[in-house]
């Protein structure tokens, strides 16, 4: 995790690495300090439901705090969630929904953005505008015509309408981001592939290894906010069958109130995957989030 | 060269299907929200026009303009407290990562400390509800169940989990300062707090607006932890009801009120005026000023 974990387009300074020889010196030991005392506040809460997950009920509410002892350890909680809730069929839809925007939004926006970076015509610039004020779009708020749409077309409580609105709220960021990437592939490569009677389409496909993190960073940032999103889920999909993992969490919660095992279990499952996930695409998904919303 | 022509027909070509999607699921559904709101549906007969009917519903009625009001003032101090607490504690957060006293560790800190941001709603409101449950002793106060204390607590729970987003806009911006000004600073004497205070914070001065902006739009879209930890007529006695929830209320109905399409559509048009004559006062006030003065 850590020389490829930095961003790589800024260099590090020669000034940085001269100072890891030195000795250390006190501002250095605050430093260490502070951003400790900062990690531990941050995944603390998250080791405390891990922990106690392992642990028996008494272990729970006798020493929280406490790691599992060979006494207190317990699988039971995970062996419930998986007898009584549905949490095979929540991941499936979780994954379903979130990789089918993915790859929706990374074809639709590469596609969109190439465009819009090539043909330089005054239409093009009008409807880059357009997606750059769909970033800040509250797509919520026309939840009750998306109801009314979904029934008609028959696709209320069905992962396709769950694709179909977070393909739309993910699209805007991903044309902006894209575009940025577009604009550094160089132009020659285009004239050239253009001179040797490449089409459009064919020119297009020749340059899109060029822009490769981009697509990593549109990815990154497409996956947080439709997996852990509540809001549609609940109300576009909320039946047993077509739950994302979220909202069966929550609902989960709900039903089990007092059985703290089952309850802890539940949220480990829920949080582990995108966590995994996201340390391993942290350097995508942080310049991503900083390149797309600095427009 | 590409004719004119062509390069219109293209540009639609590849921009059309990204484009589609955008409009007919975030675009449309919005600008029918706001139409509905102008009328009043009444069972098969259809739908008649009433002009301000809805809104004056909205505003005067005695039980819906009183939460109504209630919501926005809790939706206001729910983002006041992001701002305040967020921005400095992401401030420092940045400026210890880009201290240069990190080498290698900055990247796993950086991972980290945005850790909280990659957990569901779910998790992060169950995990501390169990910490500041008064059974585990850690706060004798029932912090969530007391009136005034409610919504702060809900607040600094999501600022909890959000502080890694400003921490990663400052933390970008910061390694963007060039390196020579700072290296220019430390011949000419100055100490890192000042070169910190004097060269780099103005230099990274429009990422405030930038964050102030966006927090203003996250939070009055917000929802789901509110949702997740006190359901959607959310107590004490409303006192943590926010404008995510009162209009969830409105549209899908609770005990106690019945499901309103047409007043659900009101309230979604007053959020989004809300939130869109602000972003726009930002971007023609603020944010012209800042790019005059940046280089």
């Amino acid at each position: 995790m850590s020389a490829p974990d930095r961003i790589s387009d800024l260099a590090i300074p020669a000034a940085r690495r001269r100072q890891d020889r030195e000795p250390w010196p006190v501002e250095r030991i605050i430093v260490h300090a502070l951003l400790i005392l900062f990690v531990l506040l941050a995944i603390g809460p998250v080791l405390i439901v891990i922990i106690n997950s392992l642990k028996t009920t008494p272990a729970i509410f006798g020493g929280p705090f406490d790691l599992p002892t060979a006494k207190t350890f317990s699988l039971e909680g995970y062996k419930r969630v998986f007898t009584r809730g549905n949490f095979i069929v929540n991941y499936l839809n979780s994954l379903i929904v979130t990789v089918t925007t993915i790859v929706l939004t990374m074809v639709l926006s590469t596609l969109a953005a190439f465009a819009l970076v090539e043909y330089r015509v005054r239409l093009a610039s009008l409807l880059g505008g357009l997606f750059v004020l769909g970033i800040m779009l509250p797509i919520r708020l026309g939840t009750i015509p998306l109801i009314q749409m979904m029934l008609a077309w028959r696709l209320m409580d069905t992962l396709a309408a769950l694709i179909l609105v977070y393909t739309a709220m993910s699209v805007p960021i991903a044309v902006t981001l894209m575009v940025t990437y577009f604009r550094t592939v160089p132009t020659d490569l285009k004239e050239a592939a253009r001179m040797d009677g490449a089409s459009e389409l064919r020119t297009f496909w020749i340059v899109l290894p060029l822009v490769r993190p981009g697509l990593a960073a549109v990815a990154a940032l497409t996956m947080l906010p439709v997996w852990n999103d509540l809001w549609f889920p609940l109300i576009l999909a909320p039946s047993r069958q077509n739950q994302t993992v979220t909202l069966g969490v929550q609902q989960f919660v709900g039903q089990f109130m007092n059985d703290y095992p089952a309850l802890l279990a539940a949220l480990t499952l829920g949080a582990v995957p995108l966590v995994l996930l996201f340390t391993l695409f942290s350097r995508q998904f942080i310049s991503g989030l900083s390149k797309g919303y600095s427009k | 060269m590409i004719s004119p022509a062509a390069a219109y027909r293209n540009l639609l070509l590849f921009v059309l299907p990204a484009l589609a999607v955008y409009l007919v699921f975030a675009v449309l559904p919005l600008a029918t929200s706001i139409v509905m709101s102008f009328f009043q549906t009444s069972g098969a007969s259809g739908r008649t026009f009433v002009g301000l009917a809805n809104y004056e519903r909205l505003f005067t009625h005695p039980t819906i303009s009183a939460r109504f009001w209630n919501a926005l003032l809790n939706n206001i101090q729910y983002f006041a407290i992001h701002l305040i607490v967020e921005v400095p504690v992401g401030l420092l957060l940045a400026a210890l990562l880009t201290s240069g006293k990190l080498a290698r560790s900055e990247g796993i800190y950086r991972t980290l400390l945005f850790i909280p941001a990659t957990l569901s709603v779910v998790i992060v409101g169950f995990v501390w509800r169990l910490i500041i449950n008064p059974l585990w002793g850690l706060v004798g106060f029932p912090l969530l169940g007391t009136e005034s204390t409610a919504l702060t607590t809900i607040s600094l729970m999501s600022v909890w989990q959000y502080f890694g987003i400003p921490m990663v806009f400052l933390y970008s911006a910061l390694l963007a300062v060039p390196n020579e000004l700072v290296e220019a600073a430390k011949i000419d004497g100055a100490s890192g707090w000042t070169t910190f205070w004097k060269i780099k914070f103005p230099l990274i001065a429009p990422q405030f607006g930038l964050i102030a902006i966006l927090t203003y739009i996250w939070t009055f879209n917000g929802f789901d932890l509110v949702f997740a930890l006190n359901g959607s007529a959310p107590g004490p006695n409303y006192s943590t009801d926010i404008l995510g929830t009162y209009f969830y209320r409105t549209f899908f109905g609770s005990s106690g009120q019945l499901a309103d399409l047409d007043l659900g559509a009101a309230v979604a048009t007053v959020i989004f005026l809300t939130v869109l004559l602000v972003t726009a006062a930002y971007f023609w006030l603020i944010q012209r000023r800042l790019k005059s003065y940046s280089v």
